[in-house]
């Protein structure tokens, strides 16, 4: 899982900056990032930085303050796939990713997003169009909803009651999009792709 | 067998019609005979010469259209040869015959009628349909591929070729450098029109088409400069150029591309503005987009620049406006009168290449010419290909493999652009013109016919990844969504400047400034993607709730006495796929419309089917539809119905999304808590529209509709059993409903709508009648539901009928 060494600096260079020459960044450091206010789900995004899960040092909880380590650990879900990985290597680099995603959307860490987290996230997510009511907001997230039980759980009886989408049924609504030529940044330029060992 | 029977009278009839058009000429001169003689007045006289030109032009397009539905009656025929191969060969077929008729090749597709009516609406249709997250993303693939493979192309087939006429192997022939550069770069494009006609077919992934049909597109920019240069200094001679005019094309090429760029954009912020303030005009709105997308078109070509570009880009920046501003009808009219423009150009086009080749006199072979050519393009584009893409997968994100390459090479297709072009050249500048046109139409036969064969089953081969058509599913649109979020927001913490970074950027921009000018105020507010796919979803919910329920048996989903009390038809006997047909049906055709005339309807309730009408008719009111009226209109040219299916849309899916999300843990818990807060939120607004007089608060809501969806929440909210509640808050709008289910169940009505003292039938003036809806007071029997503040009932004055 290691990022070229270029680009280790770079992001190096990066943190310092955003720390102020601290060994450390905390959730105040990045709003020294201007454009990051415009984005509409600043928040979850920051907070996926600390979260326990994303840093690997537990299942629940954030944590206060990350180091240049964690740092790298979060940057990492977002390489590039590398051509040469063989099919199981490409699956997993997709799940960990997959499972990024998942941590962002249940916030509250009980391994299910359930529909008040969804509406939570659709809200935020519609939230930078002023001309979206809440309203309209909830209703598509109550349909996003509906369609992923579909998805997952295919005709449900009136009385079944649907607890939430977990991380295999999340697996599924994504399994026909390729997430991974998605969800990559492209670090440093157009030096080199990072590679995925 | 079925395509065994059907050529026969199909070439019947086209041989006929031929022969008649080759005899015309002859009954013209018969005609101006017997004008000699002077008869005196005729009462019927045969006046070909008046009419000769618009109805050759009709009669082909006729042909080709009639031939175009021959091709498709046999199914297994255009499976395997692409659509464009078999006009080609009809246009032989054709051909052959007007030459057998009249020994003079009286119909070619001339440059003229090609470049100015043929060309723009595919070209056009192309750019408004273009898909522009896509073509954007991999726009600097796109243009190396369209530039510099271009230029590749042309330099190395004209320099190739001119090195083989120097070994001599082409015999005698009276050429120059220039004018195999000439030939080269008019050779050298690969042609938007027989892409689209040939991967139409194919269904490669997104990826791939977008690649080869963007560089189809952009190389015009090359191809025209290239042409224009090297056939002016053929025109010089070649001893004339010197190095100022090699820069001056140079100069041109960027002068050329981003001028057609720049006046397609500037027509398409015209467009934009102008479809902005169509509003009272929706009729003539459609006429807009062609007009001014051919004037960019015209005016491109008027200032020699790229035409092509231009209303490209017209119709790729314009889309979005375009598409926001318009009324649905005229978005429809649009999509498909483009369609069928374009479509119908690409048939015309195709045949009349067919036909154009059938002139002995433009033949001119030359063995090694046509042989060599035909493999110098190929090998050439490969070539160029191959190294090109190993260039750009140093910097793409997702890589081009080796199958992408290959179909790339082998979709390289020309077609009637070089032809074109090729019939456009001087024979007096270029001594060898005939030769390069049969070498032009031999390599675009054998690119469309040949190539367009074994493309399919190349593709199946190899194993291209296929692109996968889906409908887009909501939860797609919102992960795609927090996607770009989430890249963005990576891209700014880790400083870097990305295609994220660039797209945002330019969706601020777009948001905050050209939106505001470009976009109705109306149309900005519900321009999201995601609203867009929501409201499709809406619709789709809709139809398929209704007919879900019948299929069921009983609409499960809604469990209320006052259906069960109505329905006299039991839903699960047979003929579920008739109800469903009907509802659906009626659905789908007209949302709008599906006040029937229940007076009508309850005369014939003999048949079952009318009852079950009128049960779904019912149900439908009930819980989907606000009847309306039926306007009869007189038919008139400005007027069309407007359209307010948005609302009921709306509606509909708050009501569906309630039931089901019951389902739902969270939805369980949050359902008590919703319906305090409506309760709250109703008397809030109540509270803040009190006027100091009013005692109680009975006050107006700013609009029916959105009452309506209030008292619906709470209805839906509320347990089911609440029969009371449940009829008297359904409004005035029930009427219908009353009327019949005072006639037909003898038995009482749901007791609410007792409650609410309905009407008992007929024809009275229920206009004196006042209701009690919860909190408010409502109107029954004019559509003006909503309350208004009244110490007593009936002693207010309706606003909307004043009674």
């Amino acid at each position: 899982m290691l990022i070229s060494s270029d680009q280790i600096e770079q992001l190096h260079r990066r943190f310092k900056q955003l720390s102020g020459d601290q060994p450390t960044i905390r959730k105040e450091n990045f709003n020294n990032v201007p454009d990051l206010e415009l984005n509409p789900i600043r928040s979850k995004i920051v907070r996926a930085f600390f979260d326990n899960r994303n840093l690997r040092k537990g299942s629940s909880g954030l944590a206060d303050e990350i180091n240049f380590e964690d740092f790298l650990t979060i940057m990492s879900y977002f390489r590039p796939i590398d051509t040469t990985m063989d099919e199981e290597q490409v699956q997993l680099c997709r799940k960990e990713k997959l499972r990024f995603l998942f941590h962002m959307y249940d916030s509250d860490s009980d391994g299910r997003i359930t529909l008040e987290e969804y509406r939570n996230v659709v809200e935020e997510l519609l939230s930078g169009n002023p001309h979206i009511e809440k309203e309209s907001a909830r209703s598509i997230a109550d349909g996003a909803m509906m369609e992923a039980a579909s998805v997952c759980v295919g005709q449900m009886e009136p009385d079944q009651v649907y607890e939430g989408i977990t991380f295999d049924d999340f697996l599924k609504i994504w399994q026909g999009i390729d997430i991974e030529t998605k969800m990559h940044v492209r670090f440093l330029n157009m030096e080199t792709i990072a590679l995925c060992h | 067998m079925s395509g065994r029977g059907a050529p026969g009278p199909r070439c019947g009839l086209l041989l006929a019609l031929l022969l008649a058009l080759g005899a015309l000429p002859r009954a013209r001169g018969v005609e101006e005979q017997s004008g000699g003689a002077s008869q005196g007045f005729q009462v019927v006289s045969f006046k070909w010469h008046h009419v000769k030109d618009p109805y050759i032009i009709a009669l082909w397009i006729l042909v080709a259209s009639l031939a175009k539905i021959g091709f498709h009656l046999s199914h297994k025929v255009t499976s395997v040869v692409p659509e464009s191969a078999l006009l080609i060969v009809l246009g032989l077929v054709l051909g052959g015959i007007v030459w057998a008729a009249d020994h003079i090749a009286s119909f070619t597709l001339t440059p003229t009628v090609f470049f100015f009516y043929l060309l723009p609406p595919i070209v056009l249709d192309a750019g408004y349909f273009m898909p522009n997250r896509l073509f954007f993303g991999n726009l600097g693939t796109i243009l190396l591929y369209a530039v510099v493979g271009t230029v590749w192309n042309a330099a190395t087939t004209g320099l190739s070729l001119y090195g083989v006429f120097l070994s001599g192997l082409m015999g005698d022939l009276k050429v120059g450098l220039l004018d195999f550069l000439l030939f080269g770069s008019l050779i050298a494009a690969v042609d938007p029109v027989a892409v689209l006609a040939v991967f139409e077919e194919v269904h490669v992934n997104e990826v791939l088409f977008i690649i080869v049909f963007g560089e189809s597109l952009l190389n015009d920019a090359v191809t025209v400069v290239l042409y224009n240069v090297f056939e002016s200094f053929v025109t010089l001679g070649g001893d004339k150029v010197t190095g100022v005019d090699c820069v001056k094309g140079i100069v041109s090429f960027f002068v050329v591309s981003l001028g057609g760029t720049l006046v397609g954009v500037v027509f398409a912020f015209l467009l934009s503005l102008v479809t902005r303030f169509t509003k009272h005009v929706r009729i003539i709105e459609p006429g807009f987009v062609f007009v001014i997308s051919y004037l960019s078109y015209l005016t491109s070509e008027m200032l020699s620049l790229s035409a092509i570009l231009a209303i490209t880009f017209c119709g790729i920046c314009c889309q979005k406006y375009v598409k926001a501003n318009i009324s649905e009808q005229s978005a429809t009219t649009v999509r498909y009168t483009m369609k069928m423009l374009a479509s119908g150009a690409e048939t015309i086009i195709f045949m009349f290449l067919g036909i154009s080749a059938v002139n002995p006199r433009i033949w001119k072979w030359n063995t090694a010419f046509v042989l060599l050519t035909l493999v110098f393009i190929s090998v050439y584009r490969a070539i160029g290909v191959v190294l090109q893409t190993w260039v750009l997968n140093r910097y793409r994100m997702v890589q081009l493999e080796i199958i992408d390459q290959v179909v790339m090479s082998y979709g390289g297709l020309r077609g009637a652009v070089a032809f074109a072009l090729v019939v456009l050249l001087d024979e007096q500048k270029v001594k060898e013109r005939n030769l390069f046109v049969s070498t032009t139409i031999i390599v675009v036969f054998f690119t469309v016919v040949f190539q367009g064969l074994t493309i399919k089953p190349l593709v199946q081969w190899l194993k291209v990844k296929r692109s996968q058509h889906r409908e887009p599913k909501l939860n797609e649109k919102l992960h795609g969504r927090a996607f770009d979020h989430i890249l963005s927001a990576i891209e700014d913490i880790s400083g870097q400047i990305g295609h994220n970074y660039l797209r945002d950027k330019w969706s601020n921009f777009d948001r905050k400034f050209l939106s505001k000018i470009l976009m109705r105020r109306s149309a900005q507010k519900s321009r999201d993607r995601i609203l867009n796919v929501f409201h499709e979803l809406n619709l789709k919910d809709a139809i398929s709730y209704v007919a879900e329920g019948e299929r069921r048996g009983s609409l499960a989903f809604i469990r209320s006495p006052s259906t069960d009390n109505m329905v006299n038809v039991d839903f699960s006997t047979p003929r579920p796929s008739t109800v469903e047909a009907s509802v659906s049906y009626l659905l789908r055709e007209n949302v709008s419309a599906v006040c029937l005339d229940m007076q009508s309807l309850e005369q014939r309730r003999r048949s079952i089917r009318d009852t079950e009408d009128m049960a779904t008719h019912h149900t439908l009111q009930q819980y989907l539809y606000k009847p309306r009226q039926e306007y009869k209109h007189l038919y008139s040219r400005h007027e069309l119905t407007p359209n307010e299916d948005e609302k009921q849309d709306k509606e509909i899916f708050h009501r569906t999304m309630r039931k089901r999300l019951e389902s739902f843990k969270s939805a369980k818990l949050g359902i008590n808590q919703n319906k305090k807060a409506a309760k709250l939120y109703k008397r809030e607004r109540a509270q803040k529209r009190r006027n100091s007089s009013i005692p109680n608060g009975k006050l107006p809501m700013e609009s029916p509709v959105h009452n309506f969806t209030i008292k619906e929440k709470d209805l839906e909210l509320s347990d089911p059993e609440e029969a009371p509640d449940y009829g008297a808050e359904m409004g005035g709008g029930i009427e219908f409903l009353a009327n019949v289910t005072q006639d037909t169940t003898a038995t009482d009505s749901p007791s609410g709508e007792g409650q609410a003292g309905w009407p008992s039938s007929g024809p009275r003036s229920e206009h004196d009648h006042w209701s009690l809806d919860g909190d408010f007071w409502a109107h029954v029997g004019c559509e003006w539901q909503a309350g208004f503040s009244a110490p007593e009932k009936g002693a207010g004055t309706c606003p909307a009928c004043h009674v």
